[in-house]
């Protein structure tokens, strides 16, 4: 390569202009018509032509090999823009327009007639239906060229007599038709014309050179699947043809000179609609693969795994690395197996295989499998991409001509393409060229050449996508709720705080349990730490809605193959289920009522005590029994005042009013289990020791057994207020009003709640101890004291 | 773009190796082979109890003053090996996952293939257009 640069335009348009010529895919096109063709279209002085060829080092070479034809291209919009022709130019010549090439009628014709079996369609209608040019064509800017029109087409019948291949087609007064044709376009209103027109003509004479080489049916080239669409053109006025397949050409053409070879597109509709796509399956075909289909896998909505496709495709002796390749093209969705569309594409390649044709790089686009919930955009780019892909790359696809403004979009999948489609036409180092060249385009969007299968892979599991997000937020939106609407709201709430609070904090919950030993009793705390447990599947969707599943992305599509997000859809569904299961067992807990009797609330008795607690300072006794509820147990039946009742009743009350909203998960459980009856009875006993002679002796035996001393009680008071408070917070908790379908504010209010009382606790429960430790310093002291007191008593 | 790319089987035996074909192609293989050497390190580094948590992407495995090698492995010990010109600055990090991220689907892709024995050479067209992709562009 000598190094020419070339615009992302120019790449395409050359490389179109190079498949057009390469007529045997050879990938270096000799200097045979094709190329003198478009050299005289060009409409250059012949020497000019001559130059060129030198330049380009075609005339060393012998041929025209795709970097000599790159630069010989650059040179004829060189010349035609009126520089001399340097090599310098090349790449310092900037915005050069691309060269244009006009072909004459007389040309198509004779071209048609030596290469169509079939008769020419009227010549009248060519300059009509021109199939839609590929999008990047609009880039084309024309200057004006019909006034070199002749005294080109009269220099490039020069150089055709004298370069080395060429046979001379064309005689000087064809130069006149090109006059004439030039005035007919303007005539025909066709000044409006997409440049590309000429293009056309060359482009679509390809497919004649490709189709009359080979077995129509099987051509190597796979000639454009959407020809018969190409028959359609031919009906509709050429203008308004024209017109509606470029209307966004249309304003960046400036006088294009097409000659277009509507005769060659008439002829190529002709050609074309008289064989169908290469890669068309057959109806027949079509039901025999189906048959072999049905004899692996009965179910025709089933899939083939790849273990079964492989043994069934092994018995058609092909190669493994053909086979593997085959595998690739036809497995869509990359899930290894194959559905009936991309077995019988499967069976389809390996029947053409068999036949000796060669496998494309990429998967015809009647192979596609039928693709349910494609995104349109991405279909028509895939489509257009594969048509591509199949049929002669410098062709636009002419399905695509009634969108027009599609083609743009489509242009950068055709380009890539068609490159792509030299790489299968000739894999060879020529490719690497080719990448080179369409660097420019390639890397402008890179995701689109390798994503291309992507958005079709995605399709399938799309749908699984959306069947798992349906099963999971249709099971999301019944957990939610169910548990709510199952058991009281308490209950719901309680599990919900247990479960966030376990969600949230995993460890936080840990050490909300450790410390809930501490400060309250261990055994409530271990029941909530199970029931946090038990319901710590109910957390991720209660509190928080479940990650959405991985969208199917390029890089994860996989993952929506395989059922991992089935898995994971189901198993918090599972333990939802489950933890829905389990909350209803638990006995839903009473309702305190504000400011009603404590009794209704099986705890009241020790709200009642905590508040008492809180509003009696002086009762403090219970704090080391606070900090113990293990001992309320045995006080739990030992029996109630009643005239703590009483007083509880009221305190109750009162607290009930101070703290409302207060809620401890901890005790909230612990009321669920009851234990706050222990608790409460507790309370009572050790209420009723504070400062109430009759209510001394009860505490006693609490005190016996804890740790604490009797001296205790003095500085227990001094805890009774922090306890207190505790205390009230406690038991408002049960106050708080159920409430039914809950939403997670509350769970979060009551999760902030639960930590707070956590920290109280905590901090509680350390101050207790370092009291404890005072307390027993000074025991000591005492003691000591007393010792030394005592040699005075005995004096 | 990178200047070599290498994927080495479980067993550290290349399954794939493509370099860009400008320079000595020995030296990329030498560097590739020298690099496991640094991933087997990393991997283990990591530990036993880490391994479900353990980062697919290994970063930068050892630089050299001419360029630079990037580890990546999967779960199933299957590593990725790219070599990066030094000079080419312009490369992040998150460019260099999302190579191995498309390396790594691709190389899932030819897993799926029921004709494709694990531990054979790679052969597949498919996974052999994306590296070229990804491969420096040398005129």
């Amino acid at each position: 390569m000598e190094g020419v640069t070339l615009s992302e335009a120019e790449q395409r348009y050359y490389c179109d202009l190079f498949s057009y010529c390469d007529t045997e895919s050879t990938k270096k096109v000799a200097s045979n018509g094709r190329v003198l063709e478009l050299f005289r279209a060009a409409q250059l002085p012949n020497d000019v032509v001559m130059q060129i060829m030198e330049l380009c080092g075609a005339t060393r070479l012998g041929y025209f090999g795709r970097s000599q034809f790159y630069i010989a291209l650059k040179l004829v919009a060189v010349a035609q823009s009126g520089l001399p022709l340097r090599v310098e130019s090349l790449n310092t010549v900037k915005d050069l327009p691309l060269p244009r090439f006009v072909v004459s009628k007389n040309e198509q014709e004779s071209r048609h007639t030596a290469l169509y079996s079939s008769d020419a369609d009227n010549p009248a209608s060519y300059s009509g239906v021109i199939p839609p040019p590929p999008p990047g064509r609009i880039q084309v800017k024309k200057g004006s060229v019909s006034h070199d029109a002749v005294q080109q087409r009269t220099s490039t019948d020069q150089q055709e007599s004298t370069s080395p291949v060429v046979s001379p087609q064309q005689s000087p007064p064809t130069s006149p038709h090109t006059w004439r044709k030039h005035n007919r376009h303007p005539s025909g209103g066709n000044s409006e014309r997409p440049g590309p027109g000429p293009f056309w003509a060359p482009f679509s004479e390809v497919q004649p050179g490709s189709s009359t080489s080979s077995d129509p049916i099987w051509s190597g080239h796979s000639p454009p699947p959407h020809q018969e669409n190409w028959v359609s053109f031919a009906d509709t006025p050429p203008t308004s043809a024209l017109l509606a397949m470029h209307p966004a050409s249309v304003q960046d053409q400036t006088t294009v000179r097409t000659v277009a070879s509507a005769t060659t597109a008439n002829e190529i509709r002709r050609q074309s609609s008289s064989y169908d796509d290469p890669w068309k399956i057959t109806d027949e075909q079509r039901q025999y693969y189906v048959n072999q289909f049905k004899t692996i896998q009965p179910d025709l909505n089933g899939f083939i795994p790849g273990s079964a496709a492989k043994e069934f495709f092994t018995k058609s002796k092909l190669p493994i690395l053909e086979l593997s390749h085959i595998w690739e093209l036809s497995d869509f969705d990359k899930d290894g197996a194959l559905t009936l569309d991309e077995f019988c594409a499967a069976f389809h390649l390996v029947v053409a295989r068999k036949n000796g044709y060669d496998l494309p790089e990429k998967l015809p686009e009647s192979l596609m499998p039928k693709l349910i919930d494609l995104e349109d955009s991405t279909e028509v780019g895939e489509q257009t991409g594969e048509v591509g892909y199949s049929g002669s790359p410098a062709e636009a696809p002419p399905s695509k001509s009634p969108s027009m403004p599609s083609l743009n979009q489509t242009w950068p999948e055709l380009n890539q393409s068609s490159e792509q489609w030299e790489t299968f036409s000739e894999r060879s180092s020529s490719s690497q060229t080719l990448t080179q060249f369409d660097s420019n385009i390639a890397p402008a969007d890179p995701d689109t050449a390798i994503v291309h299968p992507v958005p079709i892979r995605m399709t399938p599991s799309k749908i699984h996508m959306q069947e798992m997000e349906l099963k999971r937020t249709g099971s999301d939106h019944a957990n939610p709720t169910s548990p709510l609407l199952v058991k009281p709201s308490d209950l719901p709430e309680e599990n919900k705080m247990s479960a966030s609070v376990k969600f949230t904090a995993g460890n936080t919950v840990n050490g909300y349990s450790s410390s809930d030993s501490y400060t309250s009793d261990p055994e409530q705390i271990g029941n909530a730490v199970t029931r946090q447990r038990s319901h710590s599947g109910t957390s991720p969707d209660n509190t928080a809605p479940p990650p959405p599943p991985p969208r199917p992305h390029a890089s994860h599509s996989r993952s929506s193959s395989l059922d991992m997000n089935r898995s994971f859809s189901v198993t918090p569904g599972q333990q939802q289920a489950g933890v829905v299961a389990y909350p209803p067992a638990v006995p839903p807990r009473p309702q305190p009522s504000q400011g009603t009797g404590p009794h209704v609330h099986r705890s009241v008795d020790a709200d009642g005590l905590i508040a008492h607690t809180s509003t009696s300072p002086q009762q403090i006794p219970e704090q080391p029994n606070f900090a113990d509820f293990s001992q309320f147990e045995a006080f739990a039946v030992s029996g109630v005042n009643k005239e703590e009742e009483d007083e509880i009743e009221t305190h109750s009350e009162v607290l009930q009013v101070e703290k409302p909203s207060d809620s401890t998960s901890s005790l909230r459980v612990a009321k669920a289990d009851g234990r706050v009856e222990d608790k409460a009875p507790a309370n009572v006993p050790s209420s009723a020791g504070k400062g109430t002679t009759p209510l001394a002796p009860p505490p006693k035996p609490i005190r016996r057994r804890l740790k604490s001393e009797d001296e205790l009680r003095p500085e227990a008071e001094e805890h009774t207020q922090k306890t207190g408070v505790i205390a009230a917070v406690l038991a408002s908790q049960p106050s708080i009003p159920r409430s039914v379908g809950k939403d997670k504010k509350a769970i979060q209010a009551s999760i902030r709640r639960n930590k707070e009382t956590n920290t109280v606790l905590a901090r509680l429960n350390s101050e207790l101890q370092q009291q404890l430790k005072d307390v027993l310093e000074e025991r000591i002291s005492l003691e000591v004291q007393l010792e030394q007191l005592r040699p005075f008593s005995h004096l | 773009m990178a200047v070599c790319i290498a994927v080495i089987a479980k067993e550290n035996y290349p399954l794939y190796i493509r370099s860009v074909p400008t320079e000595n192609e020995l030296k990329f293989h030498y560097t590739v082979h020298t690099s496991l050497d640094v991933v087997d390190e990393k991997i283990s580094a990591m530990g036993k109890a880490l391994v479900d948590q353990r980062e697919l992407y290994l970063g930068l495995l050892y630089p050299t003053e001419d360029y630079k090698v990037y580890g990546y492995v999967t779960n199933s010990k299957v590593k990725f090996v790219m070599v990066v010109d030094s000079s080419n600055t312009a490369l992040r990090d998150n460019e260099i996952r999302s190579m191995f991220r498309k390396l790594h689907n691709s190389y899932t892709d030819i897993m799926c293939n029921p004709f494709y024995n694990p531990g054979d050479r790679i052969q597949s067209r498919a996974f052999d257009t994306m590296v070229n992709s990804m491969m420096m562009q040398v005129c």
